[in-house]
């Protein structure tokens, strides 16, 4: 094992992918010399040079028609869009194309895009910088979704991710890229689909998203004092979503509490909720969203606080869960 | 190119009695009308060479070797079609021809286009792309993105537009500033007006345009101007939004009867020739309705299969 930060990870696993196959390149704005914003990029253009580290126009659409346009050909590129909001300047390459094109052509084309970003909230950004919406992409068909939430994850998923044939979209968070965590040596590959038991417990099932991850398992230490066992779980990717193993703990806690950085209404919480009560209704006791409320991201770093879940938001709800009588 | 223009007017001429008659679904759009300008870029390319369609494809595929076959059955909605019902008139593919997709999204093709000039240009490959798009479509943002990324690269892509005169239903002169062409030199990119009527004419300017890009010298913007005889649609003829004498007009200009006339009265064909192409491009259509009919629909067990790879 070795020790990386989030972004570390990141840089390592875009490396090591493209030292091992030729087609894979990066794409986008900032990501050359400058190594991107979040310098995850960061000198990868001295060791593969400026034909695979490309340097974008400020260019969203673009660079998502473009880099799909590559991966017909052939190519594996990894498109960097600085935020997370800015994919809403992609939409029309990024939802009416990218992942219908293998559909509509009855399976004629593969169109392994990668496209990395991140979102920021935490980081007093506001409104236009500081969004997460992965439940769109969840309701987008044939785009995958990875919500990496440690060093580890983040490489193993980004280097499967890089090997795949579909597109992908992986959002990262800016208030993760110091985090430090331990990173296996050697080979690191996670599959989609598979989710990660954080921490074992029996009363409440706790499914947390990127960012709220840390937020659970800190949560889940502090509950622990007082006696309320929480399991964490993290899905790690949202499309596939790996209900298997949401549900089989529910079968066990009988609750659940979701935590995301997106707002509650229709969000990732809406639909692990609605399908955990499509399997396992009889079993469920209480389920709960953790989520921002439905407003915009503002920016006054005390309103922020306010706006924001954590550790203390899934505290608060698993104790009023386990205080009351579901029925009442 | 004769038969090119040839065959794209009598499978769209098809397509409407289809469409009318209820046995082609959803929405397809003719390019009546416009037929000289797919024969006379395709004409300069080779098997190599790749395009990228719109919504009004059916004749850039066709141009480009999609055989009739596979047209008509995917039109159909069925299994032997070119991307097996799945696609339908406005979004389709066949790599091996060379047609890397057609879109349905006016103006988001183009930096599909692109990235595969850029794909070519890194594989280090002499060979273009070619980008069909209507007039539109310079109206949208992705024109603009694309173009500028096209030109800041030196990409072997050339753009295009079918200048039709109308945008479903809003005319050029309403709805677009300044002529599209010059818009190509705001990217330092050349820009060259032709007669979309014309098949020699378009044959010339993108045989110079194909060359540029093969040499690597960067993208061409090509405006050429024609008209659709039908509306957006096959359902009508548009004649809410435009005047017959309009539509006769260039009917009066007609790519093929010009073209037909201009290859006897200089003696490089005969009317018995024309005749006899006519004739076979004629029964190759029949016999691919007859196939599309016939085909199977794809099964509702595949309904999911094209999802993922």
């Amino acid at each position: 094992m070795k020790t990386l930060s989030y972004v570390e990870a990141i840089r390592e696993a875009l490396a090591e992918e493209m030292r091992r196959d030729q087609k894979v390149f990066i794409f986008g704005e900032d990501v050359g010399q400058y190594g991107g914003t979040f310098k995850a990029t960061k000198g990868l253009i001295q060791e593969f040079g400026p034909e695979r580290v490309i340097d974008s126009p400020l260019s969203e659409n673009a660079i998502i028609g473009a880099a799909t346009g590559a991966a017909i050909m052939g190519f594996h590129p990894v498109a960097e869009i600085m935020y997370m909001d800015f994919l809403n300047e992609c939409g029309d390459q990024l939802v009416n194309h990218l992942p219908k094109l293998h559909f509509m052509t009855g399976g004629k084309l593969k169109v392994p895009v990668i496209i990395r970003t991140q979102y920021s909230l935490g980081r007093n950004t506001g409104a236009q910088h500081s969004q997460f919406f992965p439940s769109f992409f969840m309701n987008t068909p044939g785009i995958m979704v990875a919500t990496p939430s440690t060093p580890a994850d983040a490489k193993g998923l980004l280097k499967t991710a890089i090997r795949g044939t579909n597109p992908i979209l992986f959002i990262e968070s800016a208030a993760l890229y110091a985090s430090k965590g331990e990173v296996p040596e050697g080979e690191v590959l996670i599959p989609f689909g598979k989710s990660d038991v954080k921490c074992h417990g029996r009363d409440v099932t706790v499914v947390a998203v990127s960012r709220m991850v840390r937020e659970a398992i800190n949560a889940a230490e502090s509950l622990s004092s007082d006696g309320i066992s929480v399991e964490v779980i993290d899905p790690r990717t949202l499309v596939p979503l790996d209900m298997e193993a949401i549900v089989t703990s529910v079968k066990k806690t009988g609750r659940l509490v979701t935590a995301e950085d997106g707002v509650k209404t229709s969000g990732v919480g809406a639909e692990i909720i609605a399908r955990t009560m499509e399997t396992a209704m009889g079993y469920v006791e209480d389920a709960q969203r953790v989520a921002c409320p439905d407003i915009p991201a503002p920016f006054s770093p005390p309103l922020q606080d306010a706006y924001m879940p954590g550790k203390n938001t899934i505290i608060e709800t698993v104790r009023r869960m386990m205080s009351r009588d579901p029925r009442s | 190119m004769y038969e090119s223009m040839l065959k794209q007017r009598l499978l769209d001429e098809k397509v409407v009695e289809l469409y009318r008659k209820g046995l082609i679904q959803g929405i397809a759009h003719p390019c009546l009308g416009q037929e000289a300008v797919a024969a006379g870029v395709m004409a300069n390319l080779s098997k190599a060479d790749l395009i990228v369609s719109n919504h009004r494809g059916h004749g850039h595929s066709l141009a480009k070797g999609v055989t009739e076959r596979a047209m008509l059955s995917e039109l159909f909605g069925k299994e032997t079609g070119m991307c097996h019902g799945f696609g339908g008139s406005m979004h389709s593919s066949d790599l091996e021809c060379g047609v890397i997709f057609s879109t349905a999204i006016v103006g988001g093709g183009i930096p599909l286009a692109v990235g595969a000039a850029l794909a070519l240009k890194m594989d280090k490959k002499t060979a273009c792309v070619v980008c069909f798009f209507g007039d539109g479509a310079c109206n949208t943002g992705a024109f603009h993105e694309a173009l500028n990324m096209a030109a800041v690269w030196h990409l072997p892509v050339i753009f295009v537009c079918e200048n039709n005169q109308y945008a479903v239903s809003t005319p050029v002169i309403k709805s677009t500033a300044g002529h599209i062409y010059l818009r190509g030199e705001g990217y330092g990119i050349p820009g060259k007006l032709v007669n979309g009527m014309k098949v020699l004419d378009v044959y010339e300017v993108a045989s110079t345009a194909v060359a540029r890009a093969k040499k690597g010298e960067g993208p061409t913007l090509l405006e050429c101007e024609t008209y659709r005889y039908s509306g957006h649609g096959p359902y009508d003829i548009g004649l809410d939004y435009r005047s017959q004498e309009e539509i006769d007009r260039w009917k009066a200009r007609d790519p093929i009867a010009n073209f037909e006339h201009q290859l006897i009265s200089q003696n490089l064909s005969t009317t018995q020739e024309l005749q006899t192409i006519r004739e076979q491009t004629r029964r190759r259509i029949e016999d691919a309705v007859r196939f599309a009919e016939g085909s199977p629909y794809p099964p509702k067990e595949q309904l999911s299969k094209h999802v993922w790879a």
